[in-house]
């Protein structure tokens, strides 16, 4: 598989969300991959509003399995989730765990008036009843393959495949 | 020797002590307590890491202070928390340290916060659940008679990387009652370990343990000289009874030798910091205009301990 | 058993008393060594033990063994090669009555097993405060007198015990440490003890305990032994009196001859001993003095069950099965500081033997025919299974020891045989 150009992705990606701007929307990136994509968003949309990150390392269903091993940077929302409209943004959707634990997460902010979901890629395969309103890539991926998106020496954003190492 | 405080994975499955944790293990419970600490800003305190854990805050020596910084942390983290009052009840009718472990075990504890007067008794308790092959049951010591109180040391190195962000030339000076203080050792076993390029124990003669230098410490009697340039003055709590003639003539005596005043303070960098680990004996090692004045750290070290008690439970309860 | 006429054959005889080491044939009649090398005239042998590849040397002496159960500490006692032992009077009661004592001696002589000399209390209740009665209480079958593990602290009175014992010449037995110093402490006042926050007791402990009684016993010339040192300086102090011609005698227990402070690693309890494991050099200077002949080596067998131990550091009871590790233990020590065997076991032989003033330790021709087999090479594993003392409480459990008593005989008759 040649990986599609994730710079090009995002801009797709940000062309898809524009028509549903509203002028209060503030973005959410998920630590670390849709804290980068979020942040392409911001730009291309030239929004004023800053972004919000979010760790979900703390609202993790797998933490009685795997525990507290990963760098867990801290959660920094900057504005006031009340009765806002939310995108939360992120690299991949997969079994929709992360989504779940993120959501969790930003109603302990406060309860926003809507939240919707912008991801890079969609690998299908749900295990939560959860799906992407905004999506320029659907991939469908062998289970033991790994989605990577990481950025290169000039900061561009690309993607990789990468055994998976919790399979 | 294997390090009791590691399983088999290298993983941190007790807190004991802060001698002997790798320092990757110290900068991982610090940057997870720097996100915890956002946690304990928002309007929501909590997250629902420990939800349906049971921790145990077993606490043979009375400390309700200490024992409410575990409450909260433990609650913040969704767990149960069960306070139990050891202090000397069980012990009278009979009941060993260890029968009391086996009792909590059997109650599906999870976790053990466990204070004690004697030294090792934390070290005694994990050996035991080893032997019993609970090693999903795990435990932090929240004080051993004068052995260690980690929390406190990596609230105190929380502290620290906070207002000094790097260790490599920091000059600490630690004065006081280090030979009966727990937060001592601890400070300084976390301090080696990070690597603070000098660490300075300040007090008289009968406050000191022997054979300091093989801690890697500088030892200085007087306070001048040991205040002098140093960044970081960790203030030690003088018991009471330490005051009364056997270890010192006097509490007045004290504060005139030892006792941090501002003309003292100036001796140190201007932009020095003042730690301690209350609570503080206001004119016996601290006068008030320190206590209170701008480089005294003492309650921000408050707030950074709960965010450390919370890394540490969630470090430990998921290995 | 009750063998008349044994022939040991094809042993390696060690008599480090009367310095034979020679693969020679022992012959024994009526429970006393009758004969070396060729047997008496008329031998008809009624039993023949053929002792190939083993050692055999006199039975051990230990100087300090607490009995606690008495059938199964003295069975521990043979079965570890030991055949005389010194009781401390700190039994419950202390041995400060002499029909105490006189049962003690009774019960171990039925028993048959390794002979056991109690130390009389110097002071009655041990408290420190009335003299015993060591005349009676010596009547009655004490070979000295102790006050175990409770100091007179007040030192008028120690004179006066000093006193009363050197008129009738008895032994006296003291274990230096002042109270005061020693006071709560639990570890060496050094290194490990600062960081782990135990309560230190300082080597002063025991060198002010030291010349203190080493001045009063020159004032009153009592026979004086200074048990279970623990320091160097407090070595140096006795090397100090011998040299100027005093009497003193003394002992180092065999854990403190192999492990320091360092052995207390993360709060060992089975590393918490009275007097404290020292620091490295103090160890070094306890193994020149036993070399040196200067100390004799002593189990110091303090059984202690799994509740008195199972305890944070400071809470639990000192002390550490000793009687089964003595002869392996020192086989160990002698290997390692490259010291011939008929050296080594001097030190738990005719030593002991001399400081306690028994008739023991010797294959002299007439005496009695105590003797320790064993085999200096086979090694076993020390697991609570292995030891048949009551005190599962080693530091040295799970270590893989050599030398292991093979049979004991006491009298002239097989009490141990494995």
């Amino acid at each position: 598989m040649t990986s599609p150009d994730a710079e090009a992705q995002c801009a797709q990606l940000a062309e898809l969300i524009r028509p549903r701007l509203r002028p209060d929307t503030v973005l959410v990136g998920i630590h670390s991959g849709g804290a980068w994509v979020a942040r392409r968003l911001r730009e291309i949309l030239e929004l004023r509003n800053e972004i919000g990150l979010i760790d979900v390392s703390f609202y993790r269903d797998d933490y009685g399995a795997r525990g507290l091993h990963a760098r867990v940077r801290p959660s920094s929302i900057p504005f006031d989730v009340e009765g806002r409209p939310l995108i939360l943004v992120d690299d991949v959707l997969y079994t929709g765990r992360t989504t779940r634990a993120a959501i969790n997460e930003l109603f302990d902010y406060g309860r926003p008036a809507s939240i919707q979901l912008a991801v890079l890629a969609d690998r299908g395969r749900r295990q939560l009843p959860i799906c992407a309103d905004f999506c320029p890539w659907k991939v469908d991926l062998d289970p033991a393959l790994e989605l990577v998106l990481s950025t290169d020496a000039s900061g561009r954003l690309q993607w990789s495949l990468a055994e998976n190492a919790h399979a | 020797m294997r390090n009791p405080q590691l399983n088999a994975n290298g993983e941190l499955t007790h807190l004991l002590s802060t001698e002997g944790l790798p320092r990757e293990v110290i900068n991982h419970i610090l940057d997870t307590a720097s996100s915890f600490l956002k946690v304990s800003h928002r309007d929501v305190k909590k997250v629902p890491l420990l939800r349906g854990k049971s921790v145990f805050n077993v606490f043979f020596e009375n400390s309700t202070r200490t024992r409410t910084t575990f409450e909260i942390a433990a609650k913040r983290l969704s767990a149960d928390v069960i306070n139990l009052d050891v202090t000397r009840s069980s012990t009278a009718k009979g009941e060993t340290l260890l029968d009391t472990v086996d009792n909590l075990v059997a109650m599906h504890a999870d976790m053990f916060v466990v204070r004690h007067a004697a030294s090792g008794a934390p070290h005694l308790i994990a050996d035991h659940l080893r032997r019993l092959g609970r090693n999903d049951v795990h435990v932090v010591n929240a004080g051993d008679g004068r052995h260690a109180h980690p929390t406190q040391g990596l609230l105190d190195m929380y502290t620290i990387r906070h207002y000094k962000q790097d260790f490599n030339n920091l000059v600490v000076a630690i004065v006081g009652d280090i030979l009966h203080s727990r937060v001592a050792r601890s400070d300084i076993h976390a301090l080696t370990t990070l690597g603070a390029a000098e660490v300075r124990a300040i007090g008289p003669q009968t406050l000191l343990p022997t054979a300091m230098d093989k801690m890697g410490l500088r030892v200085c009697h007087d306070l001048r000289t040991g205040l002098r340039d140093c960044d970081v003055v960790i203030m030690l709590r003088l018991q009471n009874e330490r005051m009364n003639g056997a270890l010192l003539p006097s509490a007045r005596e004290y504060f005139h030798c030892y006792g941090l005043t501002p003309a003292m303070l100036a001796l140190a960098k201007p932009d020095a910091i003042v730690m301690h680990p209350g609570p503080m004996n206001r004119g016996v090692e601290i006068d008030s205009d320190v206590a209170d004045g701008p480089q005294a750290v003492i309650l921000p070290q408050v707030t950074f301990g709960i965010a450390v008690r919370m890394a540490v439970m969630g470090i430990l309860a998921g290995n | 058993m009750n063998e008349q006429l044994l022939h040991l054959r094809n042993a390696h005889l060690i008599d480090p008393k009367n310095g034979l080491d020679a693969c020679l044939d022992l012959f024994i009649v009526d429970g006393r060594i009758a004969a070396i090398g060729q047997p008496p005239t008329g031998f008809a042998a009624e039993r023949q033990i053929d002792a190939k590849g083993l050692i055999a040397c006199p039975g051990l002496v230990d100087l300090s063994t607490r009995l606690g159960g008495i059938e199964t500490e003295l069975a521990a006692a043979v079965a570890g090669g030991v055949t005389s032992l010194a009781c401390p009077p700190d039994t419950k009661p202390p041995l400060d009555e002499p029909g105490l004592v006189e049962r003690l001696v009774r019960r171990s002589e039925t028993l048959g097993l390794a002979r056991v000399y109690p130390i009389g209390a110097l002071t009655q209740q041990l408290a420190g405060e009335k003299l015993a009665e060591m005349n009676s209480l010596t009547r009655a079958g004490c070979i000295g007198f102790s006050q175990a593990k409770h100091p007179i602290v007040d030192t008028q009175l120690l004179l006066r015990a000093m006193q009363y014992a050197a008129t009738f010449g008895y032994k006296v037995r003291l274990r230096p440490q002042d109270q005061f110093l020693a006071r709560e402490g639990v570890a060496h006042d050094g290194e490990v003890a600062s960081r782990l926050g135990l309560t230190g007791i300082p080597v002063s402990a025991e060198t002010v305990a030291i010349a203190t009684a080493l001045q009063l016993a020159a004032q009153t010339n009592v026979r004086l032994h200074l048990s279970r040192l623990s320091s160097a300086a407090g070595v140096a102090l006795i090397r100090t009196a011998r040299h100027a011609g005093m009497p003193v005698s003394c002992d180092v227990s065999i854990h403190h001859l192999h492990l320091s402070e360092m052995d207390i690693g993360y709060f060992d309890s089975n590393a918490r001993f009275d007097p404290p494991l020292r620091a490295s050099s103090d160890r070094d200077a306890l193994r020149v003095a036993v070399r040196d002949g200067l100390a004799a080596i002593c189990s110091d067998h303090t059984p202690v069950d799994a509740d008195g131990k199972q305890l944070p550091f400071a809470e639990a009871l000192p002390g550490a099965s000793g009687l089964e590790l003595l002869l392996p233990l020192t086989l160990l020590w002698a290997k390692q500081a490259k010291l011939p065997l008929v050296l080594a076991l001097a030190r738990i032989t005719c030593d002991p033997a001399a400081i306690l003033g028994i008739e023991a330790g010797s294959l002299a021709i007439g005496s009695a025919a105590d003797i320790c087999l064993f085999d200096p090479d086979e090694s076993w594993r020390v697991t609570p299974e292995a030891l048949r003392s009551q005190g599962k409480n080693t530091p040295f459990l799970g270590y893989e020891v050599s030398g292991r008593t093979r049979m004991t005989l006491v009298g002239g008759r097989i009490v141990f045989e494995a």
